[in-house]
C-alpha cells in the first residue's frame, strides 16, 4: 500500500533521441505509478524534443554488479589483449586488414 | 579512502555507490539541496508575472522558463538523493528554515522590468556559477548540471531581449529597464558569494573538484561579460568605479556592501517571509493531489493482485 509521497518509488528514465539509437539512461524521478512516472518523465526530460521513446523503470529493479568487486569483476578481460586488432603484426604494405 | 584520493588526482569522476569521506557527502548534500530549493523558490518572482506579462508571446516564454525551472529543482533533487537523502526530508528542511536558497529571491519584483534584468543579469550569474559545474567531481551533480546549462542559455536572452527592447522604448520604458537594472546590479553580483578571504567551505571544495574556480574569479568574470552587454542595452551599471583595465585585462569595480547580503541571508531581506510562506502554502495546497495519486496507484496495485490470485 503506498499512501504517502514517501513510499513512491523511484523510476530510472531512459530517453531514445532518435530512431535507430538505443535508449539512454538520463535521470530518475519519484511517482506512485508506472504510468505516471512516464507522464511526469515526459514533462521533466523531454521538453525540448530530446525524445521519440521513453522507458521508466523501477530503480529496486535494477540488478548492478557491485562497486567494491570491480576489479575482480572486470579485470580477467585485462590480459585478453589479443581481442584487440591492434595485438597483431601486420607486414608493410598489405591493405584491407 | 585512498581510492578517492586517487580518482580525484586523476580528476575522474565519484559515483553514488563509491565509497566517500562522510564530509565530501554532507558538503555534496548541502549544497545541491541548498541548489535545488533556490531553482523552485527562483520560480516565485517571475511567476508572479505571468499573468500580467504584456503579450501573449511573452507570456508563452515566461511560463516556459518558470517550468524549466521546476524541472531544474527535478534534477537536482534527484542528484541529492543519490547520496542517500530523501526528496520529502530535503524539502521539510526547506520549509522549516534548516536548509537556506539564494538570497538573490528574497527580492521583489515590482515591474516587468524585472523580469528582464532577472532573466539578463540573476540567470546570466547562475550560469557562470553554473558551467564550472558541469566539472564538478561528483557525476551525478555534474550530469544534472549539463541539463541545466543547456536549457539556461534562451533564460538568460529573454531577459536581455526584454530589457532591449523597453530601452528602445517610450521614456518611461526606457526609465523603468535602467531601474531594474539599478536595483538588480548589486544582488546578481552577491549571488557568487562572500570575497575569498571570508569563504569557509571554499578551499575544502576546490580540493574535492567540487569547486572548480573562487568566488572572487567567478565574479570578475560576470562583470566582465555583463559590462559590454549592458553597452549594447544602452543602460549603465550602478557603479561608478566600473571601468576597463587595460593592464589587468579585466574591469575594475567598486566594493560590494556584503552586509546586506548577510541581512538577507539571516532573513531580514524585502521578501523572505513572503517566500516562505508561499511555499508551505503550495506543497500544503497540493497534498490532495499526491494523496490522490497515492490512492489510485494503490487501489490499482490491489486489483492487479486479485486478478492475478
Ligand atoms: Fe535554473
Ligand atoms: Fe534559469
Amino acid at each position: 500500500m503506498t499512501n504517502s509521497v514517501k513510499d513512491w518509488p523511484l523510476w530510472e528514465v531512459f530517453v531514445r533521441s532518435r530512431r535507430g539509437l538505443s535508449h539512454v539512461h538520463v535521470g530518475s524521478l519519484h511517482a506512485p505509478d508506472a504510468e505516471m512516472a512516464l507522464r511526469n518523465a515526459r514533462d521533466v526530460y523531454t521538453r525540448r524534443q530530446e525524445g521519440v521513446s521513453l522507458w521508466v523503470v523501477p530503480s529496486a529493479q535494477i540488478v548492478a554488479s557491485e562497486a567494491g568487486q570491480r576489479e575482480s569483476f572486470f579485470d580477467p578481460a585485462a590480459d585478453k589483449v589479443y581481442r584487440h586488432p591492434t595485438f597483431y603484426d601486420v607486414p608493410e604494405g598489405v591493405e584491407h586488414l | 579512502m585512498s581510492s578517492f584520493e586517487d580518482l580525484l588526482a586523476d580528476d575522474g569522476r565519484v559515483e553514488p555507490r563509491d565509497e566517500m569521506p562522510d564530509d565530501y557527502r554532507r558538503t555534496l548534500v548541502r549544497q545541491i539541496a541548498q541548489h535545488a530549493h533556490s531553482e523552485i523558490i527562483g520560480m516565485q518572482p517571475e511567476g508572479n508575472w505571468i499573468s500580467r506579462a504584456p503579450s501573449l508571446r511573452r507570456k508563452a516564454i515566461l511560463m516556459a522558463k518558470v517550468q524549466d525551472e521546476a524541472g531544474h529543482g527535478l534534477y537536482l533533487y534527484a542528484a541529492a538523493e543519490t547520496l542517500g537523502v530523501d526528496r520529502e526530508d530535503l524539502l521539510d528542511q526547506l520549509h522549516t528554515g534548516r536548509q537556506k536558497y539564494s538570497s538573490i529571491f528574497n527580492y521583489p519584483t515590482l515591474t516587468w522590468a524585472d523580469v528582464g534584468a532577472i532573466g539578463w543579469l540573476v540567470d546570466g550569474a547562475a550560469i557562470v556559477n553554473q558551467v564550472p559545474l558541469c566539472r564538478c567531481s561528483y557525476g551525478p551533480y555534474a550530469r544534472a548540471m549539463i541539463r541545466v546549462c543547456k536549457e539556461e542559455s534562451f533564460h538568460q536572452r529573454q531577459g536581455f531581449e526584454i530589457l532591449h527592447t523597453l530601452s528602445h522604448g517610450t521614456p518611461a520604458q526606457r526609465a523603468m529597464a535602467q531601474d531594474a537594472v539599478d536595483r538588480y546590479w548589486w544582488p546578481a553580483l552577491m549571488m557568487f558569494g562572500p570575497p575569498d578571504a571570508d569563504s569557509p567551505h571554499s578551499e575544502q571544495s576546490m580540493a574535492w573538484g567540487i569547486k572548480r574556480f573562487s568566488n572572487d574569479e567567478l565574479r570578475q568574470r560576470f562583470i566582465d561579460m555583463t559590462v559590454p552587454q549592458a553597452e549594447a542595452l544602452g543602460l549603465t551599471l550602478p557603479d561608478p568605479e566600473l571601468r576597463w583595465n587595460a593592464d589587468r585585462g579585466h574591469y575594475d569595480s567598486g566594493p560590494i556592501d556584503f552586509t546586506e547580503l548577510f541581512e538577507v541571508i539571516k532573513g531580514n531581506g524585502p521578501c523572505n517571509a513572503q517566500r516562505m510562506a508561499h511555499r508551505v502554502r503550495a506543497h500544503e495546497d497540493g497534498a490532495w493531489v499526491r494523496e490522490a495519486a497515492s490512492a489510485y496507484a494503490a487501489k490499482h496495485a490491489a486489483r492487479t493482485r486479485e486478478g492475478a490470485a
